[in-house]
């Protein structure tokens, strides 16, 4: 396992800028999330370190040494990819075998049953070993490709979104298990998604990519709590967090064609004009609240309750535990979570508080 | 009950379709049909008119077809009759009046169709197959119109270019030989090899390669191991079309061969016997080609099919 | 506007049966979504109540009509397809005008139909585009628009959301159902993803392997699952389903855990039988982490959800989800000690799958 340095790194095709001179690094032992939308530069970035694209600015270090001039069999990495990584023709067995068999490492056959035998049982398909690759499900042949990459003991797992061909409960499965065996084993990761869930609950750190340039690198707290422009507000989190035009009024910060109104927090030093964020969670309904509204819509999702909440002209989303007696048209009060606002300038980048 | 009157209308339309595919199938089946009875047919019978559905199956075509024969007079008939070295064909030719007097081309020819046509469909489809490949996988500069200049080779029709063919072949002193036949439906068929290989390796995901080229193999290896094996069936279609056209192949042939090298194509219909046309062993020796494509063909239906539709299945 | 009445409604396809016996009531004005994993038959019933499908035996009710037997065109109900259907040469506004113009409705009155669908959705600036212009989730409200014009009896929708973005899904979601609220449209909804079922419907059925597994409110097939499929299926992730066998007033559970049975669903245990195997589920906001919960687990993995943080712990190697405060923080192989919120615990009978229901309903 390394430390991965991407410095300054640029890709162009055909005169089109895939990735805009971006930089980040991964520590050895790391879960490192690229999360962005499609198109975004997050493949790419993958396939660099990979070496199956070439850099046309920049260098990519493993453990402070170039790996420019290596091909990719030569930079020891594992690559685990969407879909399509299995060669259907063999079995299980011999596709777990496949990348110890390659010239470059020529392990002996014992070796490799001994190896391959133990990543099945972390996985849970030993029971699969003899079965042809063209006749596993969806999730049996996803947990063998990423047993194509534990098999070895590369310098960086790179995964290219393995699990969003999968359906919701699989996905959720094997995400939790993913998770328990990079924890577990301390390997270093570099795992791409659109999917902002799986880059929440997997990640150490995430970086937010968008059109090939880098918003945002953090934590997945820093991430939700302090996101750096409106665009990554967005990204995280669902419900969606409420972006509200807002002013200053008479001292106060107003929420536009709305009612909702309350003293500018000492800290922040705000425009006259500004987008406010507002997670649903912190949208509390609240028979003391400092602020009315009518219940326009109600999603019960079962462990919680999606409520959109009418304030003059405006609709927030809340969120409250369980499924609510409350009816839709309803007049409620409620209040708002003042210390965990986000503001945000008119071209949507964070005002730092 | 409407439901039950659905149904009949199905069954009605069902009928109907069967009956019209029953129709196409029998028209398209007659002259195979007339071939295949003709060869059988005594000589007599073959120009009969009506002509005869029932009748007693002869090896006369087939006879006339793989020889030589000259016409016996009343006594020579007599002397030949009585000498003891001869075989059953001879036998058969003297109820006929005629005496076999070596063996006929037949058999070069198609010896020389199974050279010609088997090594330059080999040749065709192993540099299609590294072509395709290539043009599959690498950024190849102006590849839209490289592939449209591959294919450009196939738009004009045979007899367009035999002319120059013929004069350069001579020039070249390949006229007349199988490696002149060999090159020229090599460089025919590789267009069209080239295009349809491209298909089948387009869609096998470029992932594998990628994942082999991580896991420590070579470019050559991974073509080898994994883009091979899965590109078989595309393979053995691209085989099949190429070999059915260097089979049946005709204006070339007739133009840039002679004797040696001539293919079967252009023999066949040149079967002339002692009296005129020898419709019976035009048509055996036309059977007698047809065998290996039917055989082929046969055997690779599945893969054929798929080579055929492949462009309309894809995404 | 309609009520829709299913009596024994079957289909196969040859030997292949795709909906066994249905019967399922569709109140007037009532929003109920068909919910079940791709191949359960729920677009097949979807698309023989619309007619696209002949029925193999039973009984559809339009109004009380019986309406088995005619054609799709003859019913007055719209259909929405997953995948938008537009005509990709006309303009917005001449899809959402074509099924009135095909059935020769006045100029004047077009007019007026179409102000009225293009306020209700708020489409006026999409009007004058064309479809390859349009985003998916646009194209969508187009296809809505075309089916509203109509004024039908019913709206069937096949999977209306499944083609669109995530970003859109969300909005979409929430402008149906008040498109819902405002027409009372009597509307049958297919979809697979549970978060819309849960969302949109005032009641759902849940169907799997071709047959009907519940029929309930949100709340009811959240809390009161008929069965362990629905139990997995309703929630992400699904109920907690921990397989052990019950004595004496407790269940025996895995890595010598022993959780207390609530007093409601005493006596029908004590009926069902000692040192019989039962399954304990519970939902993962039901498990309470305390210092001496009755209950301890092995931390398998933690994740950040935002608002909340999910454990996942491991009884003996039975993976447990856990809903808890966001500010948890566990180290793996970490032991937790925690109980289940007594009122959301339930069973299942391993043999059948089914719930086991309290004599004593809990409040």
């Amino acid at each position: 396992m390394s430390n991965v340095d991407l410095n300054n790194i640029t890709k162009r095709f055909k005169g089109v800028t895939a990735l805009d001179h971006i930089s980040f690094d991964i520590k050895n032992g790391e879960f490192f999330v690229l999360l962005g939308p499609t198109g975004a530069g997050k493949t790419t970035t993958l396939r660099l370190i990979a070496g199956l694209e070439i850099l046309d600015e920049g260098d990519i270090s493993f453990d402070g040494s170039s790996i420019a001039p290596l091909s990719p069999a030569e930079r020891d990495v594992a690559l685990v990819f969407q879909q399509y990584s299995l060669y259907p023709l063999l079995n299980v067995y011999d596709n777990l075998a496949s990348p110890l068999r390659s010239p470059l490492r020529k392990t002996s056959e014992t070796e490799i049953r001994k190896t391959v035998e133990d990543v099945a049982g972390k996985l849970r398909i030993g029971h699969l070993l003899k079965r042809k690759a063209s006749n596993l499900s969806g999730g049996e042949m996803q947990r063998v490709a990423i047993g194509r990459a534990l098999v070895r003991n590369p310098r960086i797992y790179l995964m290219d979104e393995p699990l969003s061909n999968l359906d919701a409960k699989l996905r959720e499965a094997l995400r939790i298990e993913l998770k328990h065996l990079q924890k577990t084993q301390e390997s270093t990761t570099l795992f791409v998604t659109h999917d902002q869930i799986e880059a929440m609950t997997m990640a150490d750190r995430i970086a937010v990519l968008n059109q090939g340039n880098i918003l945002q690198v953090g934590s997945p707290y820093e991430i939700y709590d302090h996101p750096a422009t409106t665009f990554v507000a967005q990204l995280v989190g669902t419900p969606r967090i409420n972006l509200l035009a807002g002013e200053i009024h008479d001292g106060n910060v107003l929420i536009k064609d709305s009612e909702v109104k309350f003293a500018v927090p000492n800290e922040v030093k705000l425009p006259s004009s500004f987008t406010l964020g507002l997670r649903p969670e912190n949208v509390h309904l609240d028979d003391a609240g400092e602020f009315s509204g009518v219940i326009e819509l109600l999603e019960p999702l079962g462990v919680e309750t999606i409520l959109h909440i009418r304030s003059g002209k405006q609709v927030l989303l809340s969120v409250i535990a369980g499924i609510t007696p409350r009816k839709m048209g309803e007049n409620i009060r409620f209040s708002i979570v003042h210390e965990r606002l986000s503001f945000f300038d008119k071209e949507g980048t964070r005002i730092v508080t | 009950m409407p439901m039950v009157e659905h149904q009949g209308r199905a069954k009605a339309g069902v009928a109907l379709r069967a009956g019209f595919s029953v129709i196409v199938c029998i028209i398209f089946l007659i002259p195979v049909f007339w071939m295949l009875s003709t060869a059988f047919k005594p000589r007599l019978e073959i120009l009969s008119i009506p002509p005869k559905v029932f009748f007693e199956p002869s090896l006369e075509g087939f006879v006339s077809l793989f020889t030589v024969r000259s016409t016996l007079t009343e006594t020579q008939m007599v002397e030949y009759a009585n000498r003891k070295d001869l075989t059953w064909i001879d036998k058969f030719a003297l109820d006929r009046g005629v005496a076999i007097v070596g063996p006929s081309q037949y058999v070069n020819r198609v010896k020389n169709s199974i050279i010609i046509a088997g090594i330059s469909t080999i040749l065709a489809v192993i540099m299609g197959l590294f072509t395709a490949y290539a043009f599959s996988r690498f950024k190849v500069k102006g590849e839209g119109d490289l592939l449209f200049f591959i294919l450009s080779t196939r738009m004009l029709p045979a007899v367009v270019v035999t002319i120059p063919i013929f004069l350069m072949y001579r020039q070249l002193g390949l006229y007349d030989t199988h490696i002149g036949m060999i090159i020229l439906y090599t460089a025919f068929n590789l267009s069209f090899s080239v295009w349809l290989l491209k298909g089948f390796i387009d869609e096998i995901p470029k992932e594998y390669e990628e994942a082999a080229l991580v896991d420590g193999y070579s470019r050559w290896q991974a073509f080898i191991k994994y883009v091979l094996p899965q590109s078989l069936s595309g393979i053995a279609a691209t085989t099949v079309f190429c070999f059915i056209f260097a089979w049946n192949e005709y204006a070339f042939s007739l133009m840039l061969t002679s004797d040696k090298a001539r293919t079967a194509p252009p023999s066949i219909p040149a079967v002339l016997g002692t009296a005129g046309i020898e419709w019976a062993a035009i048509a055996a020796g036309a059977l007698l080609f047809l065998i290996p494509v039917v055989i082929v063909t046969f055997a690779l239906r599945k893969y054929l099919l798929r080579g055929v539709t492949f462009g309309a299945i894809r995404k | 506007m309609a009520t829709i009445e299913l009596v024994q409604v079957e289909k196969k396809f040859g030997d292949f049966h795709a909906v066994k016996p249905v019967n399922l009531t569709i109140n007037d004005g009532e929003f109920v979504v068909l919910l079940g994993p791709s191949g359960c038959g729920k677009t097949t019933t979807l698309r023989m109540i619309a007619g696209l499908e002949t029925i193999t035996s039973g009984k559809i009710l339009l109004n009380g009509e019986d309406i088995t037997d005619k054609p799709a065109r003859d019913r007055d109900v719209s259909f929405v397809f997953q995948f938008f259907a537009l005509y990709p040469h006309m303009t917005a506004k001449g899809n959402i005008i074509f099924p009135l113009q095909t059935q020769g409705t006045s100029r004047s009155e077009i007019e007026q139909r179409l102000n009225e669908v293009v306020k209700m959705l708020d489409i006026q600036y999409l009007l004058h585009l064309r479809p390859g212009a349009l985003s998916s989730g646009d194209q969508q409200r187009i296809a809505l628009a075309r089916a509203l014009i109509r004024r039908p009896r019913a709206f069937l929708l096949d999977e209306p959301l499944g083609a669109l973005d995530a970003d859109f899904r969300e909005t979409m979601r929430a402008e149906i159902k008040s498109l819902h609220l405002r027409t009372k449209a009597t509307t049958l909804y297919v979809t697979h993803d549970q978060i819309e079922a849960m969302a949109m419907g005032d009641r759902i059925v849940v169907m799997s392997a071709a047959i009907v597994q519940q029929v309930g409110t949100p709340a009811e097939v959240y809390h009161d699952p008929n069965n362990m499929f629905v139990a997995r299926f309703i929630g992400s992730p699904g109920m907690n389903l921990i397989p052990g066998t019950y004595s004496q007033g407790s269940v025996q559970l895995p890595g010598n855990n022993v959780c207390p049975v609530p007093e409601t669903y005493r006596s029908t245990l004590d009926k069902y039988g000692y040192d019989k195997k039962v399954v304990v589920g519970f939902r993962p906001e039901a498990v309470i982490p305390s210092a001496n919960g009755v209950l301890s687990s092995q931390v398998y993995s933690q994740d950040l959800h935002g608002s909340y943080t999910m454990i996942n712990l491991s009884m003996n190697g039975e993976i447990i989800h856990g809903r808890v405060e966001r500010s948890a923080n566990y180290a793996i192989n970490d032991i937790v000690r925690f109980d289940i919120r007594p009122d959301m615990i339930r069973f299942f009978d391993p043999e059948t799958e089914s719930a086991i229901k309290a004599e004593v309903r809990n409040v």
